[in-house]
């Protein structure tokens, strides 16, 4: 898609392949064919700048056809470059700045909760993105109204758009803040052990009377060599040489 | 002026290597960035000067806040990231730095809807009327790289808040014999009878093709870079007005609220007001394509300023 499109952001799609696969196929209650179906869980995509993994995880679970994933970021398409609240049908939020995910999702359950819907909502945010005051403003008003079934989850990968996280905003320890903040919170999680990412998620959604929050350690642009940890494949396209290497080291 | 064969640069190249000059030739610069200084170019200055230049993350409501209590103690601080997310700090550009006039300079990069790909999360279409709205704000888009680097220079040398919109693409250089930059001036870059073409950002040089088409059969265009939005340069729309008898506004934002309705708004309060078209983005949010193809989807082209010319030069009575 992202080779395709010659733009787009591979290295954090890369890092929650594996927590987006575990979720719509093992632990959130949707349906590909209803998906206005009003009891469904909610996935928020906050880091909306991750469309390549959130665009094929909706197509593969059944969606829209995997084939239209090629129109990604082309003119006339619905798969615009970050997420758009129902394009296609299965998006479930407008995102592209950062900070406003777990806002969204909180509002959503906040709404939920008024409807006696027991449903939960599952909010996806960065490592970098932790930097926006707006999400510590969310974290405090979701543990402030009690409120439950509001999963977040954070893609450790320990790189955002210039740097490492760690040379761009110190945030550590975010275990030790949300806790503090009344959330129950897991975290050291391997992200990409699906095994260990449905526990942790299952663990989570079970979570009653707070918000919970799981920190997965992650690798950006995991599966490909010259990827992985690398602060240059941030939001760069692969060449031509870049993708058939690749591609060889995934198959 | 001809627009053939010209060379090409993005705007947002200016701010890194000419901050770098500025500061080596005694300015008192300090860059404040949040997160993208690599696509900003800000991080030029960062390489040259690393004491001088503070990374908030992706916080741009800190960043913004924080850069006014610096100017408080005498730095000319340089805001730096993309234009939607300056936008993420309105109220904060209203009290930390609009209110108390104070030293910043809000330089946004990836500016309009020609960001393409990355859709219309990424397309600013409303900053120059969220910055015009900011008393106290002088607010400028430059038509090439040259100009730019003009701008920036000039902001660090004028005390109080400014907005430069810069633009991710690389577009056709026009000021190849070096800047003509005046704030709150007009630049006439063609001379005409029929209509005037009041234009900032990439739509100068796509009115300047315009204009060559016009002239071809026989309509007389003046060309007007109105590189700076705010203080508009009156004076210049006012001759216009009476000298070629209809106006139109080219900008690559929306036209019920940027360059045009200000442009408008001076028209109608002259003695003589005159017919008036606008080329814009009409009440709508971008979409993903290439940078040139939004641009064509939103009729920001020659084509489209030029047949907005056309319509206005037949309105006339
Ligand atoms: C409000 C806002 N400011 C700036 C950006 C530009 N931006 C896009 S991605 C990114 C870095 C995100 O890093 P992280 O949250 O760690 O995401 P990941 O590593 O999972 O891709 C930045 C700064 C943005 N999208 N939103
Ligand atoms: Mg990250």
């Amino acid at each position: 898609m992202v080779y395709g499109a010659q733009s787009g952001h591979i290295g954090g799609s890369m890092s929650s392949t594996e927590i987006l696969a575990v979720l719509y196929g093992r632990i959130m209650r949707h349906d590909p064919k209803r998906p206005g179906w009003v009891e469904r869980d909610r996935f928020i995509m906050s880091k909306g700048h991750c469309t390549p993994v959130q665009y094929a995880t909706l197509a593969e679970s059944g969606y829209f056809p995997v084939d239209e994933l090629s129109t990604f970021r082309k003119k006339g398409t619905r798969l615009q470059g970050h997420s758009v609240l129902g394009k296609p049908e299965g998006v479930e939020n407008s995102a592209g700045a950062l900070g406003m995910g777990l806002s969204f999702g909180l509002g959503i359950r906040l709404g939920m909760r008024l409807s006696n819907i027991d449903a939960h909502v599952y909010v996806l945010m960065g490592d970098g993105e932790q930097d926006e005051g707006q999400v510590w403003e969310a974290a405090m008003a979701a543990s402030h109204h009690r409120v439950d079934r509001l999963v977040a989850i954070i893609d450790r990968n320990g790189i955002q758009n210039d740097d490492f996280t760690a040379a761009t905003m110190r945030t550590e320890p975010l275990d030790e803040k949300y806790r503090a903040f009344g959330w129950e919170v897991r975290a050291g999680i391997d992200g990409h052990n699906l095994e260990a990412v449905e526990e942790a998620l299952a663990w989570a959604r079970d979570v009653r009377g707070k918000p919970a929050l799981v920190i997965f350690d992650t690798v950006k642009g995991k599966g490909v060599s010259f990827m992985e940890n690398n602060p240059n494949f941030h939001g760069a396209a692969p060449s031509a040489e870049q993708f058939a290497r690749a591609m060889e080291e995934l198959a | 002026m001809t627009t053939t064969n010209l060379p090409a640069a993005a705007t947002r190249e200016a701010l890194g290597p000419t901050l770098v000059r500025l500061q080596q030739n005694g300015a008192n610069i300090v860059v404040v960035d949040a997160d993208l200084g690599k696509s900003t170019s800000a991080r030029t200055f960062r390489d040259a000067f690393p004491e001088r230049f503070f990374t908030f993350g992706v916080a741009e409501q800190n960043m913004i806040s924080a850069a006014g209590g610096l100017a408080t103690l005498g730095h000319t601080v340089i805001a730096s990231t993309f234009a939607v997310f300056a936008e993420h700090a309105f109220d904060q550009l209203r009290m930390s730095v609009a209110q108390p006039k104070l030293n910043v300079k809000v330089v946004a990069s990836h500016g309009g809807v020609s960001t393409g790909e990355d859709g219309a999360s990424a397309q600013s279409v409303e900053d120059y009327a969220l910055f015009s709205s900011l008393v106290n704000f002088t607010v400028c888009v430059p038509a090439d790289v040259v100009e730019a680097e003009a701008m920036v220079a000039a902001a660090v040398a004028t005390p109080g808040p400014w907005y430069i919109r810069t633009g991710r693409p690389k577009i056709p250089v026009i000021y190849t014999d070096g800047p003509r930059f005046q704030v709150g001036k007009a630049d006439m870059l063609r001379e005409g009878t029929d209509v005037t073409i009041v234009a900032c950002g990439l739509l100068v040089e796509r009115s300047l093709r315009a204009a060559e088409a016009l002239e071809a059969s026989g309509i007389s265009a003046r060309v007007l870079n109105m590189g700076t939005i705010r203080p508009l340069d009156v004076a210049a729309l006012e001759a216009a007005a009476k000298d070629t008898g209809a106006i139109v506004v080219a900008e690559e934002h929306l036209t019920h609220s940027g360059l045009g309705a200000m442009c408008a708004q001076a028209i109608a309060a002259t003695t003589q007001p005159v017919p008036m078209e606008f080329v814009g983005v009409q009440s709508r949010y971008g979409e993903s394509a290439t940078w040139d193809e939004v641009l064509e989807i939103m009729g920001l082209t020659a084509d489209g300023v030029e047949a907005a010319a056309r319509k206005v030069v037949a309105r006339k009575r």
